[in-house]
């Protein structure tokens, strides 16, 4: 649901950095979407068909990175990848862990002409 | 040609929740941004809190909603100054219209700034405000399932409070489990179990808050 605000934020930054570049126009926009902000691309996609449109990143290609959510244990150190109903480490069973990645939302490049 | 770019999405957000942020401390006011789902109790909780802390110190309420002043008008009978925020189908408050409903707060009259967010365990949790603290409200009923299906909500959270608690007789809620999975991932995370129907573990909440308070302004 919060994707219409993401997706006008991602635009208004996309737009900044091409005027920045003096581009005419935008092809590709590279997105980094970690795993545990519920950021939907499809919805993503949606908004950005209309968002976009008259600006100088109409039609352009949307590309997502998906970061896994990723925790490290606190007891063993190791690294894995958090389960959807399953919070322990799959080394030694502990539930004491620190959350590493998939909390990104950026944007990584601009492809633009 | 590509261009480097390497820039948070909510980049804007979390530069006018900065500015909210020096609003409250130049004002002495802490802030804290109440999110739950829908019905969990967080209106309930704000009439709870400002009863318990009348004559303690001064209470100011920010009401966010999709639409209507109904909890605002339910607040305001409390005599406390409230300001409703109606974001005409937003599910989340964000930094500019919590920015521009401070604008009708009278901060320097107010110690204690309550915002309650949009009834969503999404969306609130990637919107900074510019809030000190971000209290989750997780009420019995919904299940003891909820931080895995919600995990950036309960991580973010500085405070969880279990609410109706008067209901766990009758419900299959698992009030350890649930605790344990929430620790697990959030060690600074504070759990008090509450319900605002019998007052049961309000007063807690309560002295939590005075602590906070009396700590900034230390």
């Amino acid at each position: 649901m919060h994707e219409l605000a993401i997706t006008q934020s991602m635009l208004d930054l996309v737009l900044e950095q091409a005027e920045k570049a003096e581009a005419k126009s935008v092809g590709k926009i590279n997105l980094v979407i970690g795993g545990m902000t519920g950021v939907v691309g499809d919805c993503v996609q949606f908004y950005f068909g209309f968002l976009s449109k008259g600006t100088s990143a109409e039609g352009a290609a949307l590309s997502f990175k998906v970061i896994p959510t990723t925790a490290k244990c606190r007891d063993c150190d190791k690294h894995f990848e958090l389960k959807e109903f399953d919070w322990t480490c799959p080394y030694c069973q502990s539930n004491n862990m620190e959350i590493v990645a998939g909390k990104e939302l950026f944007v990584e490049s601009i492809e633009v002409e | 040609m590509e261009i480097k770019v390497v820039k948070d999405i909510l980049g804007a957000n979390e530069q006018i929740a900065q500015k909210n942020r020096q609003l409250f401390d130049s004002n002495h006011v802490l802030a804290v941004n109440l999110m739950s789902s829908p019905g969990a109790g967080k209106t309930s909780l704000i009439l709870e809190t400002i009863k318990r802390l009348k004559g303690k110190t001064r209470v100011g309420v920010v009401e966010g909603d999709i639409s209507s002043s109904l909890d605002a008008e339910a607040i305001g009978k409390e005599g406390v100054p409230v300001v409703q925020i109606n974001t005409g189908g937003e599910c989340h408050l964000d930094a500019n219209m919590t920015s521009t409903a401070l604008g009708s707060v009278p901060l320097k009259d107010v110690d204690l700034l309550l915002i309650e967010n949009v009834g969503n365990l999404v969306c609130p949790a990637e919107f900074a405000l510019g809030e000190h603290k971000k209290i989750l409200i997780s009420s019995t009923p919904e299940g003891d399932d909820k931080p895995f299906k919600y995990p950036l909500m309960f991580h973010e959270a500085d405070v969880v409070l279990i609410n109706k608690i008067d209901l766990l007789p009758y419900l299959k809620f698992n009030t350890d489990a649930f605790s344990r999975a929430i620790k697990g991932i959030n060690q600074k995370v504070e759990i008090f179990p509450i319900s605002c129907t019998t007052g049961e573990g309000i007063e807690k909440w309560v002295s939590w808050l005075l602590t906070q308070m009396s700590r900034r302004q230390s």
